[in-house]
């Protein structure tokens, strides 16, 4: 038995009859990431180890979590070298519960914008289940080191589905808690209305585990909720019996790849199964989330990046410049990569004098439109199923040059960042070609309850996440 | 036609950025296009809507006015590209 391709549940079990010690389940990811990390590239850096502290199970972070001490750069040469001089809370909650922080960071979009992780300046990463093809992204790195079991468990972070699409697209297991559950201190920002911390597992078990340590009110946090954390383990195993489920119509249209359609309607039909109701719903805004995204999220975007300007950390630009205004424009000229120059020039477009009423204000009005949508259908519905996104893996550099195409990869993700309710990913099967597709389970603000216990019935009944990808 | 290229550029100033003759080009477009895009949402009806900036209703989240440890100086200019003693060197800003 290889102690790499366990579960974070498994080595506990292992750790506790004194079975297997810590050091040798990083001793045996250190082998794995040896033997396949040339070919799939989930992580960064991976010549700069520093592993002291090993405790128990060894969990992995992307690259846009401050962990004192160790390089966190957003794979991004903005950020080039920069050591955090403090933990983000949730890395303080994993240390303080007993984990290990894998010494290794993961690869992701730079400071998580795209969808594909081929935005980083460390290059991309490949899909463990076809290496010609992204794993998806922002934190590709994550769930590609996951899926190659490269990791145990993961985190992510995820404002427009940067944990469920490369969790859908790599086989693996990816939760967005609600907005509020988790600390985002220490979570260097992208949009910070939208942005959540959350697992990239192997199972819905460790989902929920994970989830358990990480939530949680944080004074460092001021968008932190103020409510209790139940133990999430304790809605597994749950019969889902007369468990009401929507599906909404809206995502079952034209895009939708038909094999994800057929994988995404047997995973519905095997729920109903196991003694769920499942009916027709309308979220009659659906539409319009991916344009409203792209308004609000880069318009945050633009806000919290005007902080890298070449003073505090990271890159300085060495050209020779005259004052202080042309050395802020050259560092960011030079430190930025083309999608965050993008995003940074939209946003600051939106927030502009003489367009904020047009762009941003009516953004965040239909914003309300597509969250009463939700609230609606939540009042009679437990849940509501979709597939996590409209395709399977794509090649890499196919969407690279186009980002309007990028950007609607995620198309069924973005909802639930708006509407700040949480939604897991599951894998519900495979293509012709062998590629993971995944399920998604929503439901209504501080109810990961219910994900895990749907998720955690269709998961041990559909038996996906025994197929690991050959490497 | 949404954006011109003399708005990226303003912007891109307001934003400061420094962008090659080229990557404006690209961008110009690129936004344009984008843009086009975005304005499906001249479609809805917002009259009466309220805005929504945050998801959850938090509001005025207040703390008492304590004393608390804060970073030893040495650490926050740890990542300085630029230091002299315990200040951030930059560019001279008076002539």
């Amino acid at each position: 038995m290889n102690l790499y391709s366990l579960t974070a549940h498994e080595l506990n079990e292992l750790f506790k009859a004194k079975r297997a010690k810590p050091q040798e389940a990083i001793d045996s990811l250190n082998s794995r990431i040896e033997e396949v990390e040339g070919k799939v590239k989930a992580y960064v850096r991976v010549n700069h180890r520093s592993q002291i502290d090993v405790k128990g199970v060894p969990v992995t972070i992307t690259d846009n979590i401050c962990t004192e001490n160790l390089f966190t750069e957003c794979c991004s040469k903005i950020l080039e070298g920069f050591k955090p001089p403090y933990d983000a809370t949730v890395i303080r909650k994993l240390k303080d519960a007993g984990t290990t922080i894998f010494d290794l960071k993961t690869n992701m979009d730079e400071f998580a914008f795209g969808s594909s992780t081929e935005n980083s300046c460390f290059g991309p990463t490949r899909n463990p289940w076809n290496t010609s093809c992204v794993p998806g992204g922002s934190s590709g790195g994550s769930a590609a080191c996951v899926a190659a079991d490269e990791a145990i468990w993961a985190l992510g972070s995820d404002t427009g589905g940067s944990i469920r699409q490369p969790a859908s697209f790599c086989g693996v297991v990816g939760l967005k808690p609600t907005y509020g559950r988790v600390s985002r201190y220490g979570l260097i920002a992208f949009a910070s209305s939208l942005d959540q911390i959350g697992p990239i597992t192997k199972d819905v078990e460790d989902s929920a585990l994970l989830t358990n340590i990480i939530s949680g009110f944080d004074p460092m946090d001021s968008t932190s909720a103020n409510i209790p954390v139940p133990d999430y383990t304790k809605s597994l195993g749950i019969d889902i019996k007369g468990i009401k489920i929507g599906i909404p119509k809206e995502y079952f249209v034209q895009g939708l790849d038909p094999e994800v359609k057929i994988l995404a309607h047997e995973a519905i039909a095997k729920l109903k199964s196991l003694g769920a109701d499942y009916k027709e719903v309308s979220l009659p805004h659906t539409e319009y989330a991916v344009p409203v995204y792209y308004i609000i999220a880069t318009a945050e975007a633009s806000s919290n990046l005007a902080r890298f300007d070449g003073v505090q950390y990271g890159f300085r630009t060495k050209g020779k410049i005259q004052n202080l205004i042309e050395m802020y424009k050259e560092t960011r000229g030079e430190g930025f990569g083309e999608e965050a120059k993008r995003r940074i020039i939209l946003g600051t477009f939106a927030l502009s004098h003489g367009y904020y009423d047009a762009y941003y204000l009516r953004a965040l009005k239909v914003r309300t439109l597509i969250k009463q949508d939700f609230d609606k259908v939540f009042k009679e519905f437990d849940c509501i199923v979709t597939p996590t996104s409209p395709t399977t893996a794509f090649k890499i550099s196919e969407k690279a040059e186009d980002p309007l195409e990028m950007y609607l990869s995620d198309i069924y993700t973005i909802s639930a960042n708006l509407a700040g309710i949480p939604a897991i990913s599951i894998p519900c099967g495979f293509t012709k070609d062998n590629l993971p597709v995944g399920l998604q389970i929503l439901a209504k603000p501080f109810a990961e309850e219910k994900l895990f216990t749907v998720a955690h019935a269709y998961e041990q009944n559909a038996g996906w996440y025994k197929i690991k990808p050959k490497l | 036609m949404s954006i011109d290229k003399k708005t990226v550029e303003y912007m891109a100033h307001l934003a400061r950025i420094n962008l090659g003759d080229k990557e404006l080009e690209k961008l110009s477009t690129q936004l344009d296009s984008i843009l086009d895009f975005i304005d499906t949402l001249k479609k809805v009806s917002i009259e009466g809507v309220p805005p929504t900036s945050h998801a959850l209703p938090i509001n005025n989240v207040l703390r008492e006015d304590s004393l608390a440890a804060s970073l030893p100086a040495e650490k926050t200019f740890s990542n300085a590209p630029s230091r002299k003693n315990n200040f951030f060197t930059v560019p001279k800003v008076i002539e």
